[in-house]
């Protein structure tokens, strides 16, 4: 369906030239990130826990805590002077506002990652360059499930009180999978661990991606207005 | 009001179902306490598994109905599915608490420490809050319209979850007891035991849908309420 794509690709682009334009979310995004890996770097005794120990878990929290930031955002633009109704007013397919919003999502996601990873690299003195490849791919993979999962749901709480709240409190249980795989993987990436030993949760990453993206494109149309 | 009278009618149903199950319950209670031996290894705090692991079998079932009622709302759009689907669900936050505070009790003589990160505990923990999220969820949402389909969304998304992360914790790592009835092979249970705990299953289920025919009926008035309010203003 190429009218759905082209208009996937409009909404993203719109999402992007908007966020180029002011610069705001993204900027307390990556600040927000640093200061997450700069907090979590003091939550533990440093003669008991060596650095390389929380790493893979600070990692994960923030990028956790960074997603959940800029996936709150994503619809909250939308409800600005009812823009929502306009995108809806569109003969633009409605997947394709599914399809928009999570390719701006995991464009924004993945910026954060992609200036919070160098940091964690510096901050936490880990050895990694070496595993760089292995480590996008995980990451990318459960960057998918974040955003999948994070795109449906802010869509939905943005329509109530509270948004705010309420998105961590219906995110989180569903980032339990990905974010355990995401640390576990990354802690074998660091210390060297067979293959073998990861290959349980790529796979499961991997499922939950195609799972994820699927339940979330169907139900979207869903929680729009007829 | 022909609603009203026949949610009424429901709610008394449902209370002369809970009663009975209640009575039940006591019976299993004796049963458990006097007429079955206990366990040779595990003592008398084995003697909580025929509340624990039957209250379990509720609280997932309770969620799997509301799930599943999400699903069937959506097809059909009856508003009816939706008030059931709501109140399968907070039943089983009732069912969920009695889990989630009987097996540390269990745990702590048996295991050494109240809790622990194991497949089924964890699964169970985050189902439960997911379905307080769901319940508050609900609480926010103003058009009733909107908020089945809400529901509706997160029981389905619920269902699918459940598999993932038990699979999570199970590749994390697993203390708690294998199925002992539940598993390819014969129960390995012994006879007198299995009895009790099928007889404290089918009681539960009964528990279960006099609470859910209470609830839902509760639901009905409350709609009915709504709508009363909402056609005189």
């Amino acid at each position: 369906m190429p009218s759905v794509s082209r208009a996937a690709l409009a909404i993203a682009g719109k999402d992007i030239a908007i966020e180029w334009r002011t610069k705001t979310a993204i900027i307390s995004g990556l600040v927000f990130a640093i200061l997450v890996l700069a907090i979590l770097y003091f939550s533990r005794d440093p003669t008991e826990v060596s650095d390389l120990a929380i790493a893979p878990g600070t990692l994960w929290v923030t990028f956790t805590f960074a997603a959940m930031l800029g996936l709150n955002r994503a619809f909250l633009l939308e409800r600005e002077r009812r823009a929502m109704d306009g995108l809806l007013l569109t003969p633009a397919p409605r997947s394709a506002i599914f399809w928009g919003k999570f390719l701006g999502n995991l464009m924004f996601v993945g910026t954060i990652e992609a200036v919070s990873l160098p940091l964690f690299v510096l901050f936490y003195n880990v050895p990694l360059w070496d595993k760089l490849p292995q480590l996008i791919l995980v990451i990318a993979m459960a960057t998918i499930a974040f955003v999948a999962v994070g795109t449906l749901l802010s869509a939905m709480v943005v329509r109530t009180r509270h948004a705010e709240l309420m998105l961590p409190l219906l995110l989180l249980p569903f980032l339990v999978p990905p974010l355990v795989g995401g640390v576990q993987l990354t802690a074998s990436l660091l210390n060297n661990r067979p293959l073998s030993e990861v290959w349980g949760w790529l796979k499961l990453i991997g499922a939950f991606d195609i799972a994820f993206v699927t339940v979330a494109a169907l139900l979207f149309e869903v929680i729009l207005d007829e | 009001m022909n609603r009203r009278d026949s949610a009424i009618r429901l709610a008394r149903s449902g209370r002369i179902v809970t009663m009975l199950s209640l009575v039940l319950l006591a019976g299993i209670y004796v049963r458990a306490l006097v007429f079955t031996p206990i366990e040779r290894t595990q003592g008398a705090a084995q003697k909580i598994f025929y509340v624990h692991v039957p209250s379990a079998w509720c609280a997932f079932l309770a969620f799997g109905v509301c799930g599943l009622l999400g699903i069937a709302y959506l097809w059909l759009k009856d508003r009816r599915m939706d008030l059931l689907a709501s109140s399968s669900a907070e039943v089983g936050i009732a069912f969920g608490v009695i889990i989630l505070t009987t097996g540390p009790i269990w745990g702590k003589p048996i295991w050494g420490h109240w809790w622990t990160w194991d497949a089924r505990l964890t699964s169970t923990l985050f189902l439960f809050l997911l379905f307080v999220g769901y319940l508050v969820l609900r609480g926010v949402v103003t058009d009733p319209d909107l908020r089945a389909r809400f529901s509706a969304v997160i029981g389905i998304m619920g269902l699918v979850l459940i598999p993932f992360i038990h699979l999570t914790v199970y590749l994390f790592r697993t203390a708690h007891p294998m199925p002992i009835v539940l598993k390819p092979s014969a129960p390995s249970l012994p006879n007198v035991m299995l009895v009790t705990l099928l007889l404290s299953f089918g009681v539960f289920t009964l528990l279960y849908v006099g609470f859910l025919m209470q609830r839902y009926a509760l639901a009905i008035l409350r709609d009915v309420r709504e709508e009363e309010l909402a056609n005189a203003a």
